[in-house]
């Protein structure tokens, strides 16, 4: 019955979704406020509706009703009560059903928390929404029936993918859909603003929240992703430009582009065309990263359920939604004058070469990701485009960004002293030249652009700090100003601070971990002896171990350096009977300098009993990325928490900060 | 001038969403990636005989003369490759065709006490327990079969084991486009 009742629910939602997509935008042209004001009710029913759907299918998957399919093939009676309800979303239906969920609770958000956007601004985007709405929820409800019921009932489920049974698979998605779809709230608000014909300040001002929101949990996600696939799914690297890992990472380029772009309309009314064609497309690759996934139209590492009928549904859908917010982009944008002008040095151009170097990226990304689906059209020739393609052509993007990185915040708005600044950086960089350097010489091997990255990431923490230290006048001033400063200062700067370091911190991981990452992969019995970045690892053996639903065959390393005991490692290979499938759970020592990463795998020849294939990595500064991707997600949390994005309008500035002293 | 640039990310979006529709095409597999080594002579190597087999190892010399030949990747560590033998068996028994075995990361007493057992089909068998020879070819799982072209061209590659209709189908298509393009049939 309760299966029934959330098929029921999400029917409704369709039908109410319907009406919220009409009666608010007629509502807004004829100035009809009662119109209007539906869209505020519309969309918390929508939201409610939708969410009584979703609790009904994960009910379903907790009490194990195998009388619903999609209960069936992707729980088990015996998983743990934690995977059975991340089972939810483990599988197309039931990840599509998140995914129109978190669209919904956006669309709620607006309507409770938007008060102080203009009605007719947040009619507009509420029916915008609603139009996405409807088309996922038709794709739904029309081609992937997640209540859909079987019979007889299987006596138990298929179990979930052993791999996906793991707490990362429980946050994962769910966070990594809050990115991705939060940015179709601004996608609404860009196609709502154009429909309005009017982009200023305070649209900008309304957007940024949102932005930032949906940006900080893409990070999150994609991070959380990426610590997965490093740590559970034994992969040995945490980034390996697979089209599914890029699909999430483009939407995050370019909204990290919109981040800023947004900025400069609302300080200097300008950009306004191309923040709107950002918030657009933005979405769109969001979008673009949904039919990849789900229509297998690349070959990738990561599995989906794959049918291409269903790739046609959501093709059409985006042709419509793409194009149509393109064509009226095309139509409206023209007219939007620029307002304030800049200098050719101006806090401006700096963002504006953040905006193009990282819309450079976006598109090098999505070229590398697509192009052997354009050489098989074009040519008829099957190739697939690796890491070495991804890191020839987009590091040598990202380096001068984060040079400039580095110098725009010192920038003022209009008009800046280049020469000036740069003065003020020379410790900078000539420390950041002395850590290339040092690099240089006690890395005897590795890439040279290793090298430079790690100057490059020198400079951005040092200038990003210095930057801070200024603004706050550390050291200038006594201890106790320099803190009252800290605390004068507006959120959203510490959080600028804090995400720009991340990145920093970021980068001298992503670097050490690959320019001076160490691997053997070797056969091994008890007692061999390997060694790797001056580490004695031995292995003494395996002994098999019972898990509740697997079992276990966990290897034995000790781990010595200099003749001295430094710790014992336990690799696992789980065996999963019901599942049929194994999965490999490495053993890591993490220190800060760097991680020490071993899995074994049985070996295939029953006649090569008694030795396995160990492999062992050693990947210098690893932890580095976990931690800086703390910092950006906190920076974005940061600048969230800034009361200049709650209050709506601008207010004169009230001096709440006392006088400081006499500077 | 601006109207035709501001009209640029939608017929930009069209084209890549021309490309897209033809993705979607139902008969493509972007999972099946060709062979590298197809049209290219096969890799330098040689390979030792397997003591107690009765046939003698062999390496890039013996492919490069006489007929097509086939060359089998396989161990006795594998499960389908027992499934496949009998029809390996039936192949070899073909006058025109000649069998050779790599046999892949196994040890050389359990290859013979197999062969022995299931029969031996091939006409050289070489033993790779190292896998170096098996890199060469691009193996990527056991079994996988080539057809190399009496001047010691790789012709055709196929992975997986020679058992069902479909494989049996395509790979004597790719049996018979040998023949045709080497023009002996």
């Amino acid at each position: 019955m309760i299966p029934e009742f959330g098929h029921l629910a999400l029917t409704l939602a369709l039908a109410i979704a319907c009406v919220q997509s009409v009666l608010p935008m007629l509502g807004a042209g004829r100035r009809n406020v009662q119109w209007m004001q539906t869209a505020r009710t519309t969309a918390i029913l929508q939201a409610a509706l939708i969410a009584i759907a979703f609790g009904a299918l994960m009910r379903s998957f907790m009490v194990s009703d195998f009388s619903v399919l999609n209960v069936v093939e992707n729980s088990h009676s015996l998983k743990p009560m934690l995977f059975k309800m991340a089972g939810t979303w483990g599988s197309h239906e039931g990840s599509l059903l998140l995914w129109v969920f978190i669209l919904a609770i956006f669309g709620a958000a607006v309507a409770v928390f938007g008060g102080n956007i203009p009605l007719t601004l947040k009619a507009r985007t509420l029916s915008v929404q609603a139009w996405i709405t409807v088309g996922f929820l038709s794709f739904l409800l029309f081609t992937s029936n997640p209540f859909l019921r079987v019979f007889p009932v299987p006596l138990d489920g298929n179990d979930l993918n052993p791999l996906l049974q793991d707490v990362g698979l429980a946050i994962h998605p769910p966070l990594l859909y809050i990115g991705y779809v939060g940015f179709s709230i601004v996608f609404s608000f860009a196609v709502a603003a154009l429909i309005e014909g009017r982009v200023d300040p305070a649209w900008a001002r309304w957007v940024r929240p949102w932005t930032l929101a949906a940006w900080v949990s893409l990070t999150a996600g994609i991070t959380l992703g990426s610590w997965w696939a490093y740590y559970e799914l034994g992969w040995g690297g945490w980034w390996f430009w697979d089209p599914v890992e890029n699909v999430s990472f483009m939407p995050w380029l370019l909204g990290t582009a919109l981040l800023h772009s947004a900025i400069v309309t609302e300080k200097r009314d300008t950009f306004k065309s191309w923040t709107i064609l950002l918030a657009i497309l933005t979405f769109s690759l969001s979008l673009l990263g949904t039919f990849i996934v789900r229509s297998g139209l690349l070959t990738s590492v990561h599995a989906f359920a794959v049918d291409p009928e269903r790739g046609v549904y959501i093709l059409a859908l985006l042709g419509v939604s793409i194009g149509g917010s393109l064509t009226l982009f095309a139509a409206r944008a023209g007219a939007m004058e620029p307002g304030g002008i800049f200098g050719t040095i101006s806090r401006e151009t700096g963002l504006m070469i953040n905006n193009l170097l990282l819309a450079t990226a976006t598109a090098t990304v999505l070229f590398g990701t697509l192009y052997p689906l354009f050489l098989e059209a074009v040519a008829d020739e099957k190739i697939s485009v690796g890491p070495p393609f991804f890191n020839a052509s987009f590091i040598p993007i990202m380096l001068p960004l984060v040079i400039v990185m580095g110098v725009g915040p010192f920038l003022p708005w209009k008009r800046a002293d280049l020469p000036g600044v740069l003065t003020r950086l020379k410790w900078v960089a000539a420390i950041s030249i002395l850590a290339m350097i040092a690099v240089w010489y006690w890395a005897t091997k590795g890439p040279a652009l290793g090298v430079l990255s790690i100057g490059a990431a020198t400079w951005l923490l040092l200038a990003t700090l210095l930057e801070w230290g200024k603004r706050v006048k550390l050291f200038q001033e006594p201890l106790a100003t320099s803190l009252r400063r800290a605390r004068n200062l507006p959120r959203a700067s510490h959080g600028m601070t804090l995400a720009h370091a991340g990145l920093a911190v970021c980068i001298l991981g992503f670097v050490g971990s690959s320019a001076w990452k160490e691997e053997v992969v070797t056969f091994v019995e008890t007692g061999t002896d390997v060694k790797i970045a001056g580490f004695d690892v031995q292995f003494q053996g395996v002994e098999r171990e019972m898990g509740p639903n697997y079992i276990a065959q966990v290897g034995t390393l000790v781990v010595a350096k200099n003749g001295k005991f430094v710790t014992t490692l336990h690799p696992e290979r789980r065996t999963y009977p019901v599942a049929q499938s194994t999965t490999t759970e490495s053993a890591i020592r993490q220190t800060i300098a760097g991680d020490l990463y071993a899995s074994i795998v049985e070996p295939s020849a029953e006649s090569a009993r008694g030795k396995w294939t160990l492999r062992i990595i050693y990947e210098p500064l690893v932890n580095f990325i976990w931690f800086g991707a703390a910092l950006i997600v906190l920076g974005g949390v940061f600048s969230l928490s800034d009361r200049r994005l709650r209050v709506g309008v601008p207010k004169k500035k009230i001096s709440r900060a006392v006088p400081a002293p006499a500077e | 001038m601006k109207r035709i640039l501001m009209t640029l990310p939608m017929v930009v979006v069209l084209i890549l969403g021309g490309f897209l529709y033809w993705g979607l095409n139902a008969d493509r597999n972007p999972n099946e990636i060709p062979s590298p080594l197809l049209g290219k002579v096969v890799p330098e190597f040689a390979l030792d005989s397997i003591d107690g087999v009765g046939v003698d190892g062999f390496g890039s010399a013996e492919l490069s003369t006489g007929g097509i030949k086939l060359v089998n990747v396989f161990a006795s560590w594998c499960v389908p490759c027992r499934a496949e033998h009998g029809v390996l068996i039936k192949l070899a028994a073909r006058e025109d065709v000649d069998l050779y075995g790599i046999n892949y990361k196994d040890q050389p007493i359990d290859a013979q006490r197999w062969l022995a057992e299931m029969g031996n089909p091939y006409t050289g068998v070489g033993s790779d327990f190292t896998g170096r020879v098996g890199i060469e070819w691009g193996v990527s799982g056991v079994p996988e079969t080539f057809i190399v072209s009496p001047d010691g061209v790789i012709m055709y590659h196929f992975r997986g084991p020679l058992v069902g209709d479909t494989a049996l189908r395509d790979f004597g298509e790719g049996l018979r486009r040998a023949r045709e393009q080497i023009g002996q049939s």
